[in-house]
């Protein structure tokens, strides 16, 4: 089976076709670099994204916040409710773990601003 | 910064830095996405981060900056008129300046939407601002009209927060955004993207009650009978970026009427001597590498003016730079061929979607340079590197040639 697709990695946006066979990107083309071809390859077997949010602190206004690399697309939401659930403690600097593992991914959530 | 950054590397000291708002960073503190910094740093970053490095850069080299103040005029002979809580009123005399103000979005009174004027109606970015920064959301059922890169994001965005987007209208043909924020900031979540489609009717008193959606034609009048009602709270308006030229026009720097940004040379100096512009006072960006990069290009030349102080290392010879066919506009608009570094960026946007074409840029009627691009779109900036080796000494016309 032949799926179309176009490429989250950067704003290039390529257009990938990728040869899928059992549930397995078996040949990718299109791609500009090594981005794409791994993204068709997780896109096939299991689309992740990266969540990126606010989560509010005590006190203060909202701190900008992402998980560290990609979640399952499927746990998107979840995530989004963790991080509503949680109160952030300031002073916070950038990269500072706001969740340890985010809805049971395994993935934590780090600030993205350092606020006082 | 990143001008500032490079100013200070190539050894003027004696910098600041004026930012209207309370923080650094501009516009890049509300844009918490990620998708920034991929070609500077190799990382993706969200918008905080990637300022939050140029804002580490611009400590480590103890570059003044003063924030929460506000430039009222500059003149031509390079005095600025800035006012602040903390110094008050005062004129700064600079051997150079580089105006990097960003730009500003079009607002409903710039689109002549019919209807009534209810509460409800924002910019994508006024809307991003609130939610991001302030915490709190404009509405719970949201059309967006305009598919620009901050109403895709934003579609995305509101949705995560609870909000119901019911679609995305698009005037033209083509999306305003970039493919990757389509897929995943539209796709991902099932919002439609209605192509052809205009926003004919605001209804409500007080508050947004609904939006009328209709097709519209090749040229882009609403084709009768293609009429759709949605009951919304919130109109969210992603239809543009103008760039903010108000006080490069007090210090009487020319401006170019297909980009809203001052006409440059290859320098990025405008026609007002030791006035330099970058980003998006400069022209309307949609990658933040490009305007770092500019940035960083136009302190440099700030530098290389004030070490000079204001003459030129060699006699001038320019050629002009300009748009044919399928091309909208260029940055630079002038080249100075016996000052020029050994490359030069050349930046434009194409006017309409071209598949399976070419970029050429002719010197006298010959091609120097002809690159191949499998597609090109009016939302995504085109990049040509020109060597100094290639130019002749004739002016240059950048067209969409056919396919090679």
């Amino acid at each position: 089976m032949t799926r179309n697709m176009t490429c989250i990695g950067c704003p290039m946006g390529c257009d990938l076709i990728v040869e899928v066979e059992n549930g397995v990107a078996v040949s990718v083309t299109g791609n500009s670099c090594g981005i794409g071809k791994k993204y068709a390859e997780t896109e096939v077997a299991a689309p992740t994204r990266m969540v990126t949010s606010t989560a509010p602190s005590d006190g203060g206004g909202p701190v900008p916040v992402r998980t560290r690399v990609a979640v399952p697309k499927d746990k998107i939401f979840d995530v989004v409710a963790d991080i509503k659930a949680t109160v952030v403690k300031r002073p916070v600097a950038i990269g500072d773990v706001v969740i340890e593992d985010a809805a049971g991914t395994g993935v934590p959530v780090i600030a993205t601003k350092a606020v006082e | 910064m990143a001008a500032a950054i490079e100013a200070k590397k190539n050894g003027i000291d004696d910098i600041v830095i004026l930012e209207r708002d309370v923080q650094l960073g501009g516009i890049l503190n509300q844009c918490i996405h990620n998708g920034f910094g991929l070609h500077t740093f190799k990382e993706e970053l969200t918008g905080p981060e990637y300022a939050g490095r140029f804002m580490a850069e611009v400590k480590r080299l103890e570059i003044p900056v003063e924030t929460g103040c506000m430039v009222l005029s500059i003149s031509p002979e390079r005095e600025i008129t800035v006012v602040s809580r903390a110094q008050g009123l005062r004129v700064i005399k600079a051997d150079a300046i580089v105006l990097a103000m960003g730009c500003r979005e079009r607002p409903r009174g710039a689109l002549n939407i019919p209807g009534t004027r209810p509460q409800g109606i924002y910019t994508a970015g006024t809307a991003q601002k609130m939610v991001n920064c302030e915490g709190y959301m404009p509405g719970r059922e949201v059309v967006i009209l305009g598919s620009g890169d901050i109403g895709l994001i934003m579609a995305r965005r509101m949705t995560l927060e609870g909000a119901h987007v019911k679609v995305v209208a698009e005037l033209m043909p083509y999306s305003g955004g970039l493919k990757r924020n389509i897929v995943q900031c539209l796709d991902d979540y099932g919002i439609p993207l209605k192509l052809s489609h205009t926003v004919v009717d605001i209804r409500g008193k007080r508050r947004l009650e609904g939006v009328t959606i209709a097709q519209v034609d090749a040229r882009g009048v609403p084709v009768p009978g293609t009429e759709e009602d949605y009951a919304c709270d919130t109109l969210l308006l992603s239809c543009g970026l103008i760039p903010e030229n108000e006080l490069s026009l007090t210090a009487g720097v020319s401006i170019n009427r297909a980009t809203n940004g001052p006409f440059v040379d290859d320098a990025l100096e405008t026609d007002v001597p030791g006035v330099f512009a970058c980003g998006n006072v400069l022209h309307v960006h949609d990658l933040v590498d490009f305007v770092s990069e500019e940035a960083g290009r136009a302190g440099r030349s700030a530098a290389a003016y004030i070490r000079r102080q204001g003459q030129k290392a060699n006699a001038p010879k320019v050629i002009r730079v300009q748009p044919g066919d399928g091309v909208r506009y260029t940055v630079p608009s002038t080249i100075d061929l016996n000052n020029m570094d050994g490359e030069v960026h050349l930046r434009f946007r194409v006017r309409d979607v071209y598949k399976g074409r070419s970029i050429r840029v002719l010197a006298g009627g010959e091609a120097i340079v002809t690159k191949k691009r499998k597609i090109m779109v009016p939302s995504e900036m085109e990049d040509v590197v020109l060597k100094r080796d290639a130019l002749k000494d004739c002016d240059l016309t950048v067209e969409i040639g056919g396919g090679v």
